[in-house]
């Protein structure tokens, strides 16, 4: 009967094999030989000012967007967990709202306000506060300002979670020992939320280190992330052996830091395996 | 006595709250504007970018094909993630742990890497541009999500409920079917959740493994931002946002 069992997940992998490791190994692969054999694609990383432009400019708004996505996130969580009634409820569905509304409606919504005859600036104008539009989108803020928006719900809820589960009467506790309400804060709650606010930066920030939509359209092909040059190389340029060493290059990223993490992080409570 | 710390931090959490819900909002009055351009509406709310949605075949076209890929890929999802969740908690050994954190690696990998290599791997297979292709592709991304689902659901099941069916004769699959699957029942519904959701929104993948043949929803709005954007994109972005609160709120109150 073991069998059995062993058929149900057999299959499954096949199929996962086929369809899904067999492809992506295809991209490692090709790294490594397209045009010829060799590692001369990896050495473009080295040599290319470019790429490491936009490497950098990656890694640089991947950064900025998970410390601010953490800090309003721990904002909205911190409020979640001491909120009853009709209000927790209200804030909660707000919250999972925007988790699942696409991210293409959401970056849609902020061009529809930033864009220079969008709703911000022709109001601003109207008023008379200023002549011309603010340049507030297809620039490194409007990129920003989306990521940001996209990825509070997914620094909100681990935090959420680990809040959730922390024994509420310890900071009472400290405080009627004495401690006054930030040091109780300091001292108590936030070293037993730090589990939570970890597992929130890895996700955002390997979430945010792939982002396609949301940079290409507030970037306005202005602010070029690594996934929306990967998609350039092979999809205008065709250049495969570029685009594929990228994206090796963004995999592997990902994976180190991963493991880098698993130290300090259940890799499946991460992702909700447990 | 309440905390002054405490109403600052409600205050804050409110903030943010408006932050997250009140640029999305903006969308629904800039779907009535009268005006061929997005804005504010003034005086005079008009429903002609409604009216133009529906006089327009390809947006019905792209709901149809988003439809019929999300529940396949749902369906094939569903199937394959119950499967292998339920095989690996009745075996959970080292192997069948390895085996899981293997199958969650479609939502760690970067959607364009995947994308690169469902593209190169399904013109050797036939199927570039075809619903069963975007099907098969979606239906990868949907599965980790039903194993996790799955396994949340099984994790306080206690084993001995289906070695006992077993001894009371029954098969491994009756086993499956009448003691296994009901207890799975709240996880297979959610990844399926999970599922629908992941292939509805789609666009990475989808943008390198079709054409002109099949063009989801996410895909027929992307063309629309690109080339002009129309304030019909804001009218179907207001369904859309309609429909995701409805769905949020029936979830919430199924939970609770």
């Amino acid at each position: 009967m073991r069998r059995f069992y062993w058929g149900l997940v057999l299959v499954p992998l096949a199929i996962l094999a086929v369809l899904y490791l067999y492809p992506l190994g295809t991209v490692l692969w090709l790294s490594v030989t397209e045009p010829r054999p060799g590692l001369q694609n990896f050495a473009r990383l080295t040599e290319s000012a470019a790429l490491q432009r936009i490497l950098w400019n990656t890694a640089r708004i991947s950064i900025i967007t998970t410390v601010v996505a953490l800090i309003a996130g721990y904002a909205i969580a911190y409020a979640l967990v001491h909120m009853q009634g009709t209000r927790r409820t209200i804030m909660l569905a707000g919250l999972l709202a925007s988790f699942w509304l696409s991210v293409l409606i959401r970056s849609f919504a902020w061009l529809t306000l930033l864009q220079s005859r969008g709703v911000i600036n022709s109001s601003l104008m109207g008023i008379g506060v200023i002549d011309a539009p603010l340049p507030l989108v297809r620039n490194e803020f409007g990129v920003i300002l989306g990521m940001v928006h996209y990825m509070i719900p997914y620094a909100a809820l681990p935090i959420f979670a680990s809040m959730a589960s922390m024994d509420q009467r310890l900071v009472p506790a400290a405080r009627s020992l004495g401690a006054g309400g930030w040091q109780a804060f300091r001292r108590v709650f936030l070293p037993l939320s730090l589990p939570g606010v970890l597992s929130a930066a890895v996700l955002c920030f390997i979430f945010s280190l792939g982002f396609y939509v949301t940079p290409a359209l507030l970037g306005g092909g202005r602010v070029i992330m690594v996934a929306e040059y990967i998609a350039v190389q092979i999809q205008e340029t065709l250049n495969w052996g570029l685009g594929t060493m990228l994206a090796t290059t963004l995999l592997l990223s990902v994976l180190l830091l991963l493991a880098a993490v698993s130290r300090l992080v259940d890799m499946r409570t991460l992702f909700g395996a447990k | 006595m309440r905390d002054p710390g405490l109403r600052g931090s409600a205050f804050s959490g409110w903030v943010v709250l408006l932050f997250l819900v009140l640029p999305i909002a903006v969308v629904v009055p800039v779907s009535f504007t009268p005006e061929r351009f997005l804005s504010l509406p003034g005086a005079t709310w008009s429903l002609r970018h409604y009216q133009a949605l529906l006089d327009d075949p390809s947006w019905v076209e792209a709901l149809r094909d988003s439809l019929i890929v999300a529940l396949g890929a749902t369906a094939v999802a569903v199937a394959l993630g119950t499967a292998a969740a339920v095989g690996c908690w009745r075996i959970s050994s080292r192997l069948s742990e390895f085996i899981r954190l293997v199958m969650l690696l479609p939502i760690i990998v970067p959607a364009v890497v995947h994308a690169l290599g469902f593209y190169r791997a399904w013109v050797g297979f036939g199927l570039i541009d075809t619903h069963a292709g975007l099907i098969a592709a979606h239906a990868m991304k949907g599965m980790p999500y039903v194993l996790i689902t799955v396994s949340a659901a099984l994790a306080d099941f206690d084993q001995r409920l289906e070695m006992a069916a077993r001894s009371l004769g029954a098969s491994p699959a009756r086993a499956m079917r009448s003691v296994v699957l009901p207890a799975a029942r709240p996880g297979i519904l959610a990844g399926s959740a999970f599922a629908f959701v992941t292939s509805w929104d789609e666009l990475v993948v989808t943008l390198f493994i079709t054409g002109r043949g099949v063009i989801t929803l996410p895909r027929r709005i992307w063309d629309g931002v690109q080339d002009n954007i129309s304030p019909t994109v804001a009218a179907v972005a207001t369904l859309l946002i309609g429909v995701t609160l409805l769905a949020t709120l029936l979830l919430a109150r199924r939970r609770g």
